[in-house]
């Protein structure tokens, strides 16, 4: 058995140590936000925090969590969500961001991560924090604008 | 049910609804009897007293009205667009607004534009227009009615804002108070015509700003539901070893390694690979790379991407095979004229590569079989499964979801993830549901790709420097040949999305002629966001740019001029130009080139501005769309899809190819086919001609004039012609 604090809850799963988090988020705890995209930490659909670091679930085995608190697309936004998720999520709506929708967890994950390091993020801060995020619907223009909307959110 | 007067209440409205209502819907216009479509279990109060009036309207007692939505939403917005279709008509409030997809059914959710269920051609709004707009228009007459027999009072005198009826004398309801009562009255002959839909002057919400995406909460919380989200109680997930090339077979396996990983409950063969199933993903895909497969390559393609060009570019070095137009005498034009500029081109593969590799869900019994997946072709979809399991078609029953990306890749001919979900239940004989789930790698692997073309292009200009004569030759695969649709799209052996773009050059050039050479290789091709497009445009539109330059034109002047006998390009054109500031002096280092193409009715233009980096890559700075699709139904959502078709249309240009080395797809995941990333994503604006032509479609074509526009700004900035796509790591230098 794996411990996990997931979204604030204590997990137990009954996985192997080489199990991707991804997997036991989605499969095992049922939070279904999380995406699977390429299974290679090439495209950020699956990006949670992780001690509130954005990391690719992916590549991140249940075994090497540890202790590090989990947030997931339902911690980010749900009852107990941060200042910078609930920013995000209020800019995404006010500016429609996402398109076909799948890999708006993951942006938004690594967006919040970036905002609660850097306040005011400039468009480069902001491709450099997002790079690692693939939209296939290409609402990259708009991501860019919304993490600014949210920057401004946080400020008021 | 007992209200239906004269109605026998199983036949009649069941009747009408399938038949009278399509044919109002389909264009038939008003004057005909608008069924009343009321399901019986609803009415009886089985799913909360929700009355659903007719196949795309339902009316909870709470007042939330939900649109039953025929098209899959893959992020193109038609969930958004015809829920605002029917908001219009029934004023009734945004947020009130539910929507739902609709099941398998040819009947009631055909595409009016294909005769089919199915969602492609970007058809969605244009063929729903009208349909959306009368359904909504037919549920407000009748609950209206509802309203003035329960206040006894004239029905012209009750109006609607915001989902609330009212009376001058001040009673007051809602469309949910007066659902049940108006489920009970028969529509009236003649109640299309005495509520035709609204005149434009009237939309509160059509054409308006502000109105947001009705799928941004759950969107944006997580709970949107997928293909990859849906888990059945029992369910295995199933992944599949498929043969590393195109028409390979299972020669022999060896499962005993897979079997022992954790998870794993059963491996079985089936006609495209060797099936893992296991009771989670990760227990699936481990179990698949443990199989020991050995494969039969006698019948497989073999052959390397360096062969398929070249037999690519001997077909257009020779005449084509068949010939798609020829007006006047191109050949003879060219040889007589004052300067001929011919020019060689190519494309390769690409695949549709949507965010969300693609899945299926079947749950296979004796009599009936319920899959759940983002369906896109449903009326190809449903006959096929029926046909693999012996069912008929109405015991298989789909479940439409969100589409995590698509791009044409859900809607196949051959339904080839669909049917090899369904050889994976039927193998274990329907013993409990599965989930296909392919990897990245799968779906990169899979074929269906937009084909390889090559072409070569003979162009004359006159002594004013204006096209005389155009000679255009192309070879490449045919997506409809040999499918189920061949005789929808193959005439005299042209398949028209091999030319289209082409073959009905929007230039006035006197002497045209289109050849074509369809090339048989066994790799599965398929549309691809703008189809024939994605590669017509980019020849004629660079091409075009060739000849303005020889003449010694301005590349938006030179168009303008050809364009004399086609209002709306020149709108969208000159919309682009002026807003771009075309015609400023660019700094050196610095490009801009211009494109126009017409694509699925809809014109776009596109002003690209470029510079070159010291590296001598190229960085898009800043791209400006004009846009003509009729009406405008939710600017908001042109502009996202003109953005996005901009970014898909860039990434293609830039670095996305799929080839083979001896038969062998070399690109496997996002390393190796890499898509657009935000740092190469330009600043898009996009502008809306104003229009008040039927709506046409606007998630395909702000794709094909990037490259060329593209192109174009290399060009300008370099000197350097851009034929070949993609760019790849060519390295440029300012001219």
């Amino acid at each position: 058995m794996i411990k996990l604090n997931i979204n604030g809850e204590a997990r137990s799963v009954d996985v192997d140590a080489d199990t991707p988090l991804l997997w036991v988020i989605r499969d095992d705890i049922g939070l279904t936000g999380t995406k699977f995209g390429c299974g290679q930490a090439l495209c950020g659909a699956c990006t949670v925090h992780m001690d509130g670091q954005a990391v690719r679930s992916c590549q991140t085995m249940a075994g090497d969590v540890g202790d590090a608190k989990i947030v997931t697309i339902e911690g980010l936004v749900g009852a107990d969500a941060s200042k910078e998720g609930k920013a995000v999520q209020a800019a995404w709506r006010a500016l429609d961001v996402v398109q076909c929708g799948y890999c708006q967890s993951g942006q938004m994950m690594s967006a919040a991560a970036l905002l609660s390091e850097n306040k005011k993020p400039t468009d480069d801060d902001i491709d450099a924090a997002m790079s690692g995020n693939v939209c296939r619907c290409a609402t990259y223009h708009r991501v860019r604008a919304a993490i600014h909307d949210a920057a401004k959110r946080l400020e008021a | 049910m007992t209200a239906h007067t004269n109605i026998p209440a199983a036949a009649k409205p069941l009747d009408l609804s399938r038949r009278g209502f399509l044919a109002v819907a389909g264009g038939a216009g008003l004057g005909l009897m608008v069924g009343l479509k009321v399901d019986p279990a609803a009415a009886q109060g089985a799913a909360g007293g929700v009355v659903q009036f007719n196949p795309f309207v339902k009316v909870a007692p709470d007042g939330a009205i939900t649109v039953v939505v025929k098209h899959l939403d893959m992020g193109q917005g038609p969930t958004t667009g015809l829920a605002t279709l029917i908001a219009e008509e029934m004023d009734a409030d945004w947020s009130q607004m539910r929507t739902e997809f609709a099941p398998a059914d040819n009947n009631l959710y055909a595409n009016l534009a294909f005769k089919a269920q199915g969602t492609g051609g970007s058809t969605a709004m244009a063929n729903s227009w009208e349909q959306y707009r009368t359904a909504g228009a037919t549920a407000r007459a009748v609950l209206v009615k509802a309203a003035a027999d329960k206040w006894q009072v004239a029905q012209g005198e009750i109006s609607v804002d915001k989902g609330v009826l009212t009376h001058p004398s001040g009673k007051r309801g809602t469309y949910g108070a007066f659902a049940e009562a108006a489920s009970k009255i028969p529509a009236p002959t003649g109640m299309a015509q005495e509520t035709p839909y609204k005149d434009a002057s009237k939309f509160k919400l059509i054409g308006k700003e502000g109105l947001h995406r009705i799928d941004n909460d759950p969107k944006t919380d997580g709970t949107a539901i997928y293909t990859q989200d849906v888990k059945l109680p029992g369910m295995l997930v199933a992944a599949v070893a498929h043969p590393p090339r195109f028409g390979g077979k299972v020669k022999s396996f060896d499962d005993a390694e897979a079997k022992k990983v954790k998870g794993v409950e059963r491996v079985v063969q089936i006609p495209s690979g060797v099936v893992v199933l296991a009771k989670s993903t990760w227990a699936a895909f481990k179990g698949r790379d443990a199989l020991k497969v050995e494969w039969d390559f006698s019948a497989a393609e073999n052959r390397g991407s360096d062969e398929l060009l070249a037999m690519a570019k001997d077909a257009v070095s020779k005449p084509g095979v068949a010939t798609a137009t020829n007006t006047g005498d191109a050949e003879g034009a060219l040889k007589g004229a004052a300067k001929v500029i011919e020019a060689d081109y190519a494309f390769p593969y690409l695949a549709h590569a949507p965010m969300e590799p693609l899945n299926c869900v079947v749950d296979l019994k004796k009599d009936r079989a319920h899959l759940i997946y983002a369906a896109q072709f449903q009326a190809i979809d449903q006959p096929t499964v029926a046909a693999l399991t012996g069912l008929k078609p109405e015991q298989v029953t789909i479940e439409t979801v969100w589409a995590g990306g698509s791009f044409g890749r859900r809607a196949v001919p051959t339904a080839d993830y669909v049917t090899e979900a369904v050889m994976i239940a039927k193998a274990i004989d329907g013993a409990v549901p599965i989930k296909l789930v392919w990897t990245r790698e799968d779906d990169t692997k899979a074929g269906y790709y937009r084909p390889f073309y090559a072409h070569k292009v003979r162009a004359a200009i006159g002594a004013d420097g204006m096209p005389v004569a155009w000679h255009h030759r192309v070879a490449g695969q045919s997506i409809f040949s040999g499918t189920a649709l061949e005789a929808m799209a193959v005439k005299d052996g042209v398949d028209e999305t091999s030319v289209e773009g082409a073959s009905n050059l929007a230039y006035a050039v006197p002497n045209l002629k289109v050849e074509l050479t369809t090339l048989k290789v066994g790799v599965p091709v398929l549309w691809w966001r703008s189809v024939g497009h994605t590669h017509t445009a980019h020849v004629v539109e660079t091409m075009i740019d060739e000849l303005a330059f020889a003449a010694g034109k301005d590349p938006v002047e030179y168009r303008l001029a050809l364009l004399k006998d086609k209002p709306r390009h020149t709108a969208a054109l000159k919309l682009a130009a002026e807003k771009a500031g075309w015609g400023a002096k660019l700094e050196k280092g610095k490009g801009r080139g211009v494109s126009v193409h017409e694509s699925f009715n809809t014109m776009v233009a596109q002003v690209v501005d470029v510079s070159i980096q010291k590296d001598g890559s190229i960085k898009v700075d800043r791209v400006v769309a004009a846009v003509d699709c009729g009406v405008v139904i939710n600017p908001d959502v042109v502009r996202a899809q003109i953005e996005g078709g901009v970014g898909f249309g860039l990434g293609a240009a830039l670095r996305n190819a799929i080839t083979l080395k001896d038969g062998e797809v070399e690109q496997a995941n996002f390393d190796t086919y890499e898509p657009l990333r935000i740092e190469d994503m330009p600043k898009v604006e996009v502008y809306m001609v104003k229009s008040e032509q039927k709506p046409s479609g606007v998630g395909e074509p702000g794709v094909p004039p990037l490259a060329p526009a593209l192109a174009n700004a290399i060009f300008s900035a370099t000197g350097e012609r851009v034929r070949d796509l993609p760019l790849g790591d060519r390295k440029f230098k300012s001219a």
